[in-house]
């Protein structure tokens, strides 16, 4: 913990990027960009624009852009109603009012309904100090529960432009977690590439097979790199979706590695963690497995740096968590 | 396309009427199939539907797509049998259909569900239809098209906070495309309405929407209201509809008014000539 760590106000980005070079509000330019050559891309949000990168597309296009005020029922409704009339709604708001407090919108108004609606999600897990109330730490679970949604978790500025551009061919509705602000840039933009549904294998190696999603794949090449210094050969498997999950990629991933270690930005129930050990269990590959994720608990307010080291997050605890189990 | 029920057309009150004790006489027939189902509240709203899918829509039977057309989103789904019997009488579904309503494997379910030719949305999570309804009236404005946005909600579901939420965003955007018919029958789940309330139409007024109220099963009421709801004037309209659950069988409006209402398998016939009594006496 940083001498005098305070809880920062809302907006200031403290969570990733440390060392690497950042974008700016990778979501709001990328969708601009889109937005410029499809007249269909429509943006809302519920009074959270300023804190989801969605301002660029309002300056871009003010008569496509629609503040719903603190109403995050409402804004998942009007953007069904939207997608009705052939609209592609992009809706912002931060995870935990999206999936708390609209869920029964998301599920009926825009997944039952199957339109074409994504919604954006920021303060995604244990990505801000504002206690229980701000972090979405269940979100992953509670959406890929939801019938026919596709559920994302970007790991960098790279992955956030790309899984925009896909989400905007995809028709039909998505979740996605937002990092904002000045964002990483972790994955290199010449060499990877978003596609729903497909993980990706970042690193080759057999004593321990990191399998992630979200942010916590910028820790695991982190720690991948750390511990090859120390002799241990670990491998990385990026799963940015999901849902769908690529169970393919998974068990031919896990079938390769001695050990598995599995990362993500969330509670360690109902989300990665969770879909590898059915998708291994189902087909009979039984391998050492251990589940880097956040405690069965609520999370108290303070400095992101500290939140994430007392609760195993940190590049730090993640080289410890790879290291016991290797 | 165009359809021959534009809101430029006077209306012919008789005929509307006529359309009303049709509804009420499919939904009678359907009922009797189950044995059950919403037979209060969807006689309590015949003259609405009868006066929006013969009159005041501007809808294509033929054409269920057409980008122009009206929309009308039921909220309430379990008003379904009301539903299904106006798009019956109209063409979308054929008449001999009805007999399946809540059937295993029809499409005509007892709470409304948008594979349904003809459903705008999947209605039933109360709560869900208005903020919709804003989301469609957006959309059709952006697209510069002159259709109309009309969402049935209810009484009841005037509880669920969504309601105002949308509410607040229909006057904030200025979405003079957009009419609310709250259909005010008194009940809900538990029995009669179980919080004040009243006054309904000062709520609506007070959240920017030019609101009316009226009797919900007087026609000419019904048709000078959508009349009047035709105004560019950048607000929403609201249209508070006072009606009668069970209206035009004397028997179910006298009944112990309850959202589920229980009639034993013999008596449907007794109710369907009630019905045509009261029809032949003009008073529907």
């Amino acid at each position: 913990m940083a001498e005098g760590a305070r809880t920062l106000a809302m907006g200031q980005d403290e969570a990733t990027g440390a060392g690497r070079i950042t974008v700016d509000a990778p979501f709001g330019h990328a969708l601009v960009s889109l937005g410029r050559a499809r007249p269909e891309i429509v943006g809302l949000t519920a009074d959270l624009g300023k804190y989801t990168d969605i301002l660029p597309f309002r300056d871009a296009f003010p008569e496509r852009f629609f503040n719903v005020g603190m109403a995050e029922q409402n804004l998942v409704a009007v953007a069904a109603g939207l997608a009705r009339t052939g609209k592609v709604p992009f809706a912002t708001t931060y995870g935990v009012f999206a999936t708390r407090r609209a869920y029964d919108f998301i599920a009926i108004a825009v997944a039952h309904s199957r339109v074409n609606v994504k919604i954006i999600a920021g303060l995604p897990g244990l990505t801000t100090g504002y206690g229980g109330t701000h972090q979405a730490i269940e979100d992953l679970a509670l959406m890929r529960m939801v019938p026919g949604l596709v559920v994302i978790d970007p790991c960098d500025a790279t992955d956030i432009a790309g899984a925009t551009a896909a989400m905007a061919d995809h028709d039909g509705p998505v979740y996605m977690r937002l990092l904002r602000g000045k964002v990483p840039v972790v994955l290199d933009p010449a060499a990877y590439r978003f596609e729903i549904g497909k993980a990706k294998r970042l690193r080759a190696g057999k004593d321990v097979g990191v399998i992630s999603t979200g942010l916590m794949t910028e820790r695991a090449i982190d720690a991948a790199e750390a511990l090859g210094k120390r002799g241990i050969a670990v491998g990385i498997l990026h799963v940015p979706t999901i849902k769908p999950f690529d169970t393919e990629a998974v068990c031919e991933f896990a079938s390769s590695v001695d050990r598995i270690v599995t990362a993500e930005n969330h509670v360690r129930v109902g989300g990665l963690g969770s879909l590898v050990a059915e998708a291994l269990f189902e087909r009979g590959i039984a391998k050492p497995m251990r589940r880097i994720g956040l405690p069965d608990r609520y999370i108290e307010c303070g400095s992101v740096a500290h939140l994430q080291s007392v609760y195993g997050l940190s590049t730090d605890r993640v080289i410890a968590t790879i290291a016991a189990a290797a | 396309m165009a359809s021959a029920n534009h809101p430029s057309a006077a209306p012919d009150i008789r005929a509307l009427k006529m359309r009303a004790a049709n509804l009420r006489r499919h939904m009678l027939k359907m009922a009797r199939g189950p044995g059950q189902g919403y037979i209060g509240q969807g006689l309590g709203i015949a003259d609405l539907l009868a006066a929006l899918y013969f009159h005041e829509l501007r809808h294509d039977p033929e054409d269920l797509d057409w980008p122009d057309r009206d929309r009308f989103l039921m909220s309430t789904g379990h008003y379904s049998i009301a539903l299904w019997a106006a798009l019956a009488e109209c063409g979308v579904i054929p008449l001999g259909e009805l007999a399946t309503y809540g059937a295993d494997s029809s499409r005509l379910d007892m709470s409304t569900i948008d594979s349904t030719p003809g459903v705008e949305i999947i209605g039933g999570s109360l709560g869900h239809g208005l903020g919709q309804g804003v989301g469609q009236a957006l959309g059709l404005r952006l697209d510069g098209s002159t259709a109309r946005v009309f969402v049935e909600l209810s009484d009841g579901e005037m509880q669920e906070g969504a309601t105002w939420e949308a509410a607040m965003s229909g006057s904030s955007f200025g979405l003079d495309n957009l009419v609310a018919l709250i259909d005010c029958n008194g009940i809900q789940a538990d029995g009669k309405i179980v919080l004040k309330m009243e006054p309904v139409v000062d709520k609506w007024r007070a959240f920017g929407w030019e609101s009316r109220e009226i009797d919900g099963n007087d026609m000419l009421a019904i048709v000078e209201a959508f009349r009047a709801s035709r105004g560019s004037n950048g607000k929403p309209k609201a249209i508070v509809l006072r009606t009668l659950p069970g209206r035009g069988v004397p028997t179910l409006e006298l009944r112990e008014k309850a959202h589920f209402v229980r009639v034993e398998p013999e008596e449907w016939d007794v109710l369907i000539e009630e019905l045509e009594r009261t029809e032949d006496q003009g008073d529907g």
